[in-house]
């Protein structure tokens, strides 16, 4: 059903200028810009609060940024590989699909391991969400993002898994909407990350 | 690729048998429409009965209020339960009332069939959005069972009161609120993105966005607002969920946070989430002036236009919700422009069905009484609202009853008049048999009679001074010449709920001895008529092709005073 659907712009619909729009790009599409309104008001509300507060700076000097730029190297990485397994799936490569998609897997798990080592580092230094206000946020806006590569995590290995299915033709194109996905979660960290670690 | 996806549509589209697949778990559009309907209009129970106890405690003071004795001790009930039905009222009423129904319920069940497509473009998401709200409901209802009863904090859920559970002595009803409302969002985010996708890429050869019927734009416009609108209040209720649960300091000034931000966060989205829940009663009154005015809707691109431009105003007015909550004094003035100028656009929506009435042979049915019900109250709404608008004004108002009646007289047009407009009309559709007109229209006269008998008063209660939220009345010494007025609104207020039993033994009586109704019972124009009533599963036997306008009655020429949207040729009609 939605999984039929999805595959490619149906011929038998009124054309407009999204007439070859497949389903799900549109649908993920729709997703995101939603997603960024949620994101973007986390960043936006942190600018307005550190900029009224002011004196953030000593707190953001214990942050880690040699952890943050090895996470942004991974991250980007990933992106990268997706873009490869979309174009391999495209292709037709189902060997080249599947080992992309385990690299930006394993490049995912990367991330959540230096970000799990920096949090126990920082907690260690006694760093807590209730520390203060500049704490919170940073709690919640790099946790909600470590919950959003999770499920992209989860997403690309439901992929990984099913390109060992007979049939793939399905998969071909949701390889691209995971990858959208997941270059929108890497965008997001190219915003927390300059905004956290380095303003 | 194209014609195996093709054929893939149709094989997917099997008519499940089993029980659970086609009643409970089914992917039909029309299926979750219908429980989206009965999920609204069960919580309205909820959401009436807290308004019935919220009048009869500003009608009779600290006395035992019927009913609630059966629920618990007595039916006695203080302060901190007061302000919990308030609470639970509003919550219930906006989110699981109004947005179920208005966008879950009827977009669910008609956007697919006006646009000519089998079923949504996402039909198992669909599913799944129900599901989600119906967790939440059932999250929302709980939290009246917890330890220190439910959230009490208003439905704006402002901190600091909302943000520390000691300060409101409800410790798990303020975490079950906001995780309630949290996952509600998820719901309806998975069917926004269903209504866009599905309206654009699944539209009927030849229905062109110019020829979409006006309930499909106000709701896709609607769900444009909820998905651009609700990411602040996502975020919002995230970081007051974690003020309540892990101690940080988002919302509290004590911990160096601001209270004000969440009202920032919640107005931006509570102000386009206003249009939400409006814009659909309008698309379906939109849908009945046409047909029974038996006139083309006057100025149906200017009404998209404008319905475009208060969209997009709506996020540049959220301020005027606090213009007396401690924001900068500067503010005032341009989001008292900005809210004055957003009733340009409505005005233009309003004139436009006016001007639809002018000059026609109007048939008097249910649904018609009920969009001429909802566009006369609504107008009272709207143009009281001018007044809350200017800053000046608003300080004298916006603690009184009058902004209590202002909203009610917005969002009760349009979610319950509206409502009743689109069931009277639709019911023919979605069940195939037309409802009894007598105890219709009667049901239309006591619930537009006595819900100005409740409103209208208030109004005049709250210019003379009577603040909002407060639980005993009478400790004011210059309101106490004002308790007769709450009196006769609770009695009004009763009437008004009893009434609403008419409906339920229409719906019931018409369910199985209603008159039979053939596929286009009004001779209306647009898609959702063109197939049988009730509609088959993947809806139309073919899909059909679409030739003109979708409300193109009494065309010179013409056999018939209709011509149906599929019909090619004016003359073709036999």
């Amino acid at each position: 059903m939605s999984s039929a659907t999805t595959t490619a712009a149906h011929p038998q619909y009124e054309g407009g200028p999204f007439a070859q729009l497949p389903f799900g790009r549109a649908g993920m599409w729709w997703f995101l810009s939603s997603e960024i309104c949620v994101f973007g008001t986390f960043m936006g509300t942190y600018a307005l609060m550190r900029i009224a507060a002011g004196g953030w700076d000593a707190e953001r000097a214990h942050l880690n940024a040699t952890i943050a730029i090895m996470n942004t190297i991974v991250l980007v990485t990933s992106s990268l590989t997706i873009v490869q397994a979309h174009a391999a799936a495209e292709a037709g490569d189902r060997e080249g699909a599947r080992r992309n998609l385990l690299i930006t897997v394993l490049l995912g798990c990367l991330f959540l391991c230096f970000k799990t080592f920096e949090y126990s580092r920082e907690i260690s230094h006694g760093f807590v969400p209730w520390t203060s206000t500049f704490w919170s946020f940073y709690y919640t806006m790099t946790g909600l993002h470590g919950l959003h590569v999770i499920g992209g995590i989860i997403v690309n290995f439901i992929l990984f898994l099913a390109t060992y299915r007979a049939s793939w033709d399905l998969v071909k194109h949701r390889v691209e909407y995971a990858g959208l996905y997941w270059h929108f979660v890497d965008v997001v960290w190219i915003f927390l990350f300059p905004l956290l670690y380095l303003a | 690729m194209q014609a195996g996806a093709h054929a893939e549509v149709h094989a997917g589209h099997h008519e499940p048998t089993s029980f659970w697949r086609k009643y409970i778990f089914s992917v039909d559009h029309k299926v979750i429409g219908k429980q989206y309907l009965t999920l609204g209009f069960a919580m309205a129970i909820i959401g009436g009965f807290t308004a019935f106890l919220i009048r009869w405690q500003l009608a009779w003071p600290e006395t035992e209020a019927p009913i609630l004795g059966l629920m618990q001790e007595s039916g006695f009930f203080g302060p901190d339960q007061y302000n919990a039905f308030v609470t639970m009222h509003g919550t219930i009423m906006i989110f699981f009332v109004a947005m179920p129904i208005l966008l879950g319920g009827f977009g669910n069940y008609f956007l697919p069939l006006m646009v000519g497509a089998p079923d949504m473009a996402f039909p198992r998401l669909n599913m799944m959005s129900f599901w989600t709200i119906f967790v939440a409901s059932c999250i929302l209802t709980a939290s009246w069972f917890v330890p220190g009863g439910p959230a009490a904090g208003g439905w704006t859920s402002y901190p600091p009161l909302s943000a520390d559970p000691n300060l409101s002595g409800v410790n798990w009803g303020g975490h079950l609120w906001l995780l309630a409302i949290i996952v509600e969002f998820a719901s309806f985010l998975m069917g926004g993105v269903n209504f866009m996708v599905t309206t654009i890429n699944m539209r009927a050869p030849g229905l062109s966005l110019w020829r979409l019927p006006l309930f499909v734009w106000m709701e896709i416009t609607a769900a444009v607002l909820f998905m651009l609108s609700v990411g602040p209040i996502a975020a919002g209720g995230i970081m007051l969920l974690l003020d309540r649960t892990m101690g940080t300091g988002f919302f509290l000034p004590a911990r160096g946070g601001d209270p004000l931000l969440f009202q920032h966060l919640f107005w931006f989205f509570g102000h386009p989430e206003v249009y939400v829940v409006l814009l659909p009663g309008f698309g379906m009154i939109l849908e009945v002036l046409p047909v029974f005015s038996r006139k083309p809707v006057y100025g149906y691109k200017a009404i998209i236009y404008s319905t475009i431009a208060a969209g997009i105003l709506s996020f540049v007015v959220w301020a005027h919700h606090m213009f007396v909550s401690g924001i900068d004094a500067r503010l005032a003035t341009p989001f008292s422009i900005t809210t004055i100028l957003i009733s340009v656009p409505f005005a233009v929506m309003m004139f436009s069905m006016i001007a639809t009435l002018w000059g026609a042979s109007i048939r008097f049915a249910t649904p018609m009484l009920f969009a001429l019900s909802t566009l006369a109250t609504f107008l009272v709404g709207g143009v009281t609202g001018i007044f809350l608008g200017s800053a000046a004004i608003d300080i004298y108002l916006h603690g009184t009853y009058y902004v209590v009646a202002h909203f009610h007289y917005t969002l009760f047009p349009s979610v319950f008049l509206g409502g009743f407009t689109g069931l009277y009309y639709w019911f023919p559709k979605m069940t195939g048999r037309m409802m009894n007109e007598t105890l219709g229209k009667l049901h239309c006269l006591i619930t537009t009679v006595s819900f100005n008998c409740v409103f209208i008063p208030l109004f005049f209660v709250g210019i003379a001074g009577h603040m909002r939220r407060i639980y005993n009345p009478l400790q004011y010494e210059f309101l106490k010449e004002i308790q007769p007025t709450h009196v006769f609104v609770t009695y009004a207020a009763i009437v008004l709920i009893l009434a609403q039993s008419l409906l339920v033994i229409n719906i019931v009586w018409s369910y199985f001895a209603g008159e039979v109704a053939g596929d286009n019972p009004w001779n209306a124009n647009t898609l959702e008529w063109a197939t049988s009533s009730p509609p088959p599963h993947i809806n139309f036997e073919t899909v059909p092709t679409v030739y003109r306008d979708p409300y193109d009655f009494s065309e010179p020429g013409a056999k018939q005073d209709w011509t149906p949207q599929w019909v090619p040729s004016v003359r073709g009609v036999s």
